[in-house]
């Protein structure tokens, strides 16, 4: 099951974190540090794998992605494979890259529901849902469409899809 | 450029509001991002939530505002701040129309509340409401906010809607509903065992994602309970099969691998099946070779799928040929450039040297490598995998690089347990003695205050019981090697506390026994001790009760005892401690001093610390007392389960509640009351009262049936729940067991296959001559590390506890004396007192006349028990010459004394010697004895 995704820059600001079973401000915190501190004391061209048991108690694992100013952090247990959770960091950038063509860490800030809408597409309850990048494009473009349409007191002038396409 | 863009997104976004978001977001965004320090930040964020908390205040908030609003409480509780007064907004935001505000307002609840939280209650009508919706994105929603706050309670109002969603229309719906009900499992498996059947059947859904998603729940249920799942077996295999020969849509395939999230998924679940089953096993072979001829290495996920089918080979029973192919993807693993895939290879080689023990010869020098990576992740996997293949042949290699590893690591939660690990090899083996206790030293001094306080108990225990064989001579000198290097050791400043007190203890027990040390060069080592950690009690009780010991161990062997002047001064400190516990073991120290060789040498003899005590539970000696006790007309002893045994029944009050267990919520409208039933029912609870016997039969206030149980197990005091008193310290029994699974775990490679162990060495060789420009000491390593392998595979040691026993019952503790002796009249014994006053006023009788008849509730049997439970029956008559007696007995003695004394042996002698064995046993000093030092001056 997975525990816990995080996207943080690499200052250690979180940028968005999620967490599948319910932890207080406090204990979120603290381990949104915890992490940064380990990862930001990791060498280059090392493994993308960390035991972090002393965070998230016994048989934590996490992965981590770093792309550009942002690392990606999915924390889990032994019941999911490793490399198949690197893949799975590879899929949620592939689908915010489609999203916001050419992601960067502005958008994951300032798309805050958005992200999290394409998250939740693809893990659900902690359990992978979804691993088709195109299959989530349609699902959150779907619920796009609808917000927009079902939006009369009219909340944003151009649909997401529109806003992409003007740039 | 790129800045140029992002520069006119912001612009775009500041003026259009973005994906719903204001220009005032964005500005907190922003100055958030440009504060510089923390308390900045804090500052930001803080007027902010004045600002906003103000803002809800006002009356009649448009809902595009509100909705931005919750959007920023949601960002800044993510910095972690409080957020908790906006709570009510964001689940009133759930209950909106709109699909936007309602999926906002699930958003946020979603991040704000825990299951348990008071306003779910309010979330749940409108979840409800939610999975009936014919938009299935309002479903979607409602399934998504389902799995975070539905807890057990909730379950049952949700369940039957989630259960209709399974046959929705939709297959993302039927996909979420899977899930939801997935969670439901895990959170409470009793709420949703009779939906199990659903999960079998949605593996046959008509979309693959669906059955993607099924295979989930499976997963966790196959892990509960493998035996009703394996008529599958052949399923997950065809699934298997077909997902690889590529029968799925195209969209399905991930970098060119067919749904390989499904492929990870049945893997694992095969891997469980087919655990220990041999027919399960073979069926998946076919597919299983497949998989390696068809995995393309060059991909990230295709080497996921690899690492996967070798971790299900080397769970299932295998065959020699899956095992060939496991070894060969391991190998490629290994030589790649990516520290990823070498960190699965050396995993994966740690699953399969379980199995084929040989494997890791062949990479030898790529775990070499991996073990100088500077890669920390690695290299503990690698020491991992060390700790997996260590003999006594490359123990002393292994446990030095360990410790080597231990002492530069800061992250004390992995110096614990490499620190655990490396006793843990030491312990099962330790070549010799010498360097079990050189290492032992090591880790304490580097970790001490990290090891768990078994590991230091074992240390003692193994010291005190040598290592088996029944080698008095080789005992000795392991003794006296840990003495000599301790107290080599002793003078370096600043030594963990658990160290200090392992030290003390072996110094006490054997720090003379060898007659290479005085009892005065002992005792001044201990003083200092003491003395250089006077903050710690722990080490300062264990101290005294060394020099106790030491001290004992000179008057016993008849020797004059001097006692050092430090050490007056110590005990004299200690006399007036704070501390109850040092203070008695002071004064305990005193009287020792005082008493003759014979009493000294039964109070602590020589090397007894491995004695076994037997500990009479029925506390049988006591019978002739009580017999005769209740001779002269006291009560019978009810133990306390038939005491509350009969609350039950009385109480009737509780049966009430149980018609509805455990108050869970409930959601539908209210039933029609059933005045009728409830009264038959509680009516005919009412019958077992046991009425009449609280006056009719005047001896006996207790119910019929405890009676007839009360005759056929005669008049034993009944110790159930009754807490032990004289047990063994509980360490020992789960320090044995803790040290056995490593070798079950190593068990596999331990038997003697010379042959084989030999033909392997031979590729080494190749494949040394390959590679001419590996370094001489690494070469070396792995000479130590894996050859000599072949030779010495079988010599491994028996860990320790299996040779305890013998030692134990060849000299039982002179303990054994069922014969009751009746007190001596002298001690202030509080028992005493109350069984002849017994006779004189029964104080049941007074009592009974006291109680009305009609006062049978909870109540009157609450006397009783608290009668009982003070073991002495102390009415008016008595009580205050045991008062009188309590008051000048406790004059006389300590303030640390006990007077419960009601349950203790009779003999005041063998009460002594056992409770001096106790203490030397449990060297815990925290364990309250206070028996011995009234009996000491009394």
């Amino acid at each position: 099951m997975i525990k816990a995704v995080m996207m943080m820059n690499t200052q250690g600001k979180p940028r968005l974190a999620k967490f599948y079973d319910f932890l207080p401000v406090e204990k979120q915190q603290e381990l949104i540090r915890g992490v940064f501190s380990v990862l930001s004391s990791r060498p280059e061209n090392v493994s993308n794998f960390l035991e972090i048991d002393s965070l998230f108690g016994p048989d934590s694992r996490l992965v981590y992605k770093h792309y550009a100013t942002l690392y990606f952090v999915l924390v889990f247990d032994g019941s999911e494979n490793e490399l198949a959770m690197l893949d799975l960091i590879q899929v949620l950038v592939e689908t915010l890259d489609k999203c916001f063509s050419n992601v960067c860490e502005l958008d994951i800030v300032f798309n805050y529901s958005k992200m999290h809408t394409v998250l939740d597409e693809i893990v659900f309850g902690g359990q992978v849902l979804e691993t088709r990048s195109d299959e989530v494009m349609k699902a959150v473009e779907e619920i796009s469409k609808l917000e927009a349409a079902s939006n009369s007191i009219s909340l944003v002038p151009k649909s997401v899809s529109g806003w992409r396409g003007g740039r | 450029m790129e800045q140029l863009k992002t520069i006119g997104r912001e612009l775009a976004m500041g003026s259009q509001g973005g994906f719903g978001q204001s220009k005032e977001f964005l500005d907190l965004v922003k100055s958030i991002g440009e504060a510089r320090s923390k308390a900045e930040e804090d500052r930001i964020v803080l007027s902010e939530i004045d600002i906003l908390k103000r803002k809800l205040l006002e009356p009649d908030i448009p809902k595009r505002k509100m909705k931005e609003y919750i959007i920023r409480l949601v960002y800044i509780e993510m910095l972690g701040h409080d957020a908790s007064f906006a709570y009510i907004h964001a689940v009133k935001m759930s209950h909106d129309d709109n699909l936007l505000l309602k999926r906002t307002g699930y958003l946020a609840v979603t991040l704000f509340l825990n299951e348990d939280h008071d306003l779910i209650i309010l979330i749940v009508n409108t979840i409800q409401k939610d999975l009936r919706s014919d938009n299935y994105l309002v479903v979607c929603a409602a399934l998504n906010a389902i799995c975070r706050l539905i807890n057990e309670e909730t379950i049952p109002a949700v369940l039957p809607q989630v259960v209709d969603l399974l046959n929705h229309h939709k297959e993302a719906v039927r996909k979420k509903a899977i899930m939801a009900l997935h969670r439901f499992h895990r959170k409470s498996p009793s709420s949703v065992s009779h939906l199990i059947s659903n999960f079998r059947k949605r593996l046959c859904d008509n979309d693959p994602g669906v059955m993607g998603a099924t295979l989930c729940p499976l997963f966790d249920l196959i892990t509960e309970d493998v035996a009703s799942y394996k008529d599958l077996v052949s399923s997950f295999v065809s699934i298997l099969k077909q997902v690889t020969e590529r029968r799925l849509p195209k969209s399905y395939d991930y970098h060119q691998m067919p749904a390989p999230f499904i492929q990870i998924k049945l893997l694992k679940i095969m891997a469980l099946l087919g655990s220990g089953d041999k027919s399960a096993s073979e069926i998946m072979y076919m597919v299983l070779g497949d998989l390696f001829k068809k995995c393309d290495s060059s991909t990230n996920i295709g080497n996921a799928i690899l690492y996967e089918c070798i971790r299900s080979i080397s769970c299932i029973i295998p065959s020699p040929k899956l095992l060939e192919a496991a070894a060969d993807a391991i190998s490629k693993f290994l030589k790649s450039d990516s520290h990823n895939l070498k960190y699965m290879g050396i995993d994966g080689l740690g699953r399969l040297i379980k199995i084929s023990p040989d494997i890791a010869e062949q990479h030898q020098l790529a775990v070499i490598d991996c073990l100088e990576d500077p890669d920390d992740t690695l290299k503990r996997k690698t020491f991992e995998l060390l700790y997996k293949m260590t003999k006594s042949s490359n123990v002393e290699v292994i446990v030095d690089r360990m410790i080597d590893y231990m002492i530069s690591i800061n992250d004390n939660h992995y110096k614990t347990e490499i620190a655990s690990r490396c006793v843990e090899l030491a312990e099962q083996f330790a070549p010799s003695n010498q360097w079990f206790i050189q290492i032992m030293n090591k880790v304490f001094e580097h970790a001490g205050d990290l090891v768990n306080i078994k590991v230091a108990h074992n240390l003692m225990r193994l010291i005190a019981e040598g290592f088996g064989e029944d080698d008095d001579d080789a005992d000795s000198k392991l003794r006296l090697s840990a003495v000599e290097s301790y107290l080599q050791i002793m003078s370096e400043p600043k030594l963990p506390s658990l160290f200090l007190q392992v030290i003390s203890w072996v110094l006490g027990e054997y720090g003379t026994a060898d007659g290479k040390y005085s009892a005065s060069y002992i005792s001044g080592k201990l003083c200092d001790v003491a003395d250089a950690y006077s903050s710690d009690e722990t080490v300062k009780g264990y101290a005294v009760s060394a020099l106790m010991k030491i001290y004992a161990f000179e008057i016993a062997s008849g020797r004059k005892v001097d006692v050092l002047p430090e050490c007056q001064s110590l005990i004299e400190e200690l006399l007036a401690s704070h501390s109850t516990d040092l203070q008695q073991r002071a004064y305990e120290l005193q009287a020792l001093l005082a008493l003759d060789a014979r009493a000294v040498e039964s109070i602590l003899p020589l090397d007894a610390s491995c004695e076994d005590i037997e500990v009479d539970k029925d506390l049988s000696f006591l019978n002739g007392y009580i017999q005769q006790a209740i001779e002269s007309g006291a009560q019978p002893y009810i133990s306390e389960r038939e005491r509350s045994g009969m609350l039950e029944t009385t109480d009737y009050h509780s049966q009430d509640h149980h018609e509805v267990p455990s108050h869970a919520l409930r959601f539908e409208a209210y039933e029609r009351p059933k005045p009728s039933s409830l009264r038959t029912q509680a009516s005919t609870e009412l019958v077992p009262l046991p009425e009449p016997s609280y006056y009719s039969e005047a001896h006996q206030p207790i119910s019929t049936s405890s009676v007839s149980e009360r005759e056929s197990s005669e008049i034993k005091l009944r110790l159930d729940g009754v807490k032990q008193k004289w047990g063994r310290p509980s360490y020992q029994s789960s320090t044995s067991a803790s040290s056995t699974p490593p070798q079950a775990a190593n068990g596999t490679s331990s038997h003697p296959d010379v042959g084989v162990g030999s033909s392997s060495l031979k590729p080494r060789s190749s494949y040394e001559s390959k590679k001419p420009e590996i370094y001489p000491e690494k070469q070396r390593l792995a000479a130590s590390l894996f050859g000599g392998s072949s030779s010495s595979r079988s010599d491994r040691k028996s860990s320790s506890g299996g040779h305890k026993p013998a030692k134990g019952t060849a000299s039982k503790p002179p303990k054994e004396n069922p014969i009751p002796v009746q007190p001596p009249p002298d001690l202030l014994d509080f028992g005493e007192p109350t069984a002849t006053s017994v006779t004189a006023t029964d104080p049941f009788k007074e009592l009974e006349g006291l109680m009305d008849s009609s006062s049978q509730d909870g109540g009157s049997t609450d006397v009783m028990g608290v009668l009982y439970s003070d073991a002495a029956p102390v009415t008016t008559t008595t009580s205050v010459d045991s008062l009188l007696s309590e008051l000048s007995d406790s004059s006389k003695g300590n303030p640390g004394t006990y007077q419960s004394q009601t349950s203790k042996g009779p003999n005041s002698q063998e009460a002594l010697e056992k409770d001096a064995l106790v203490r030397q046993m449990g060297v815990n000093p925290t364990s309250q004895n206070p028996t011995l030092f009234k009996d000491l001056l009394g």
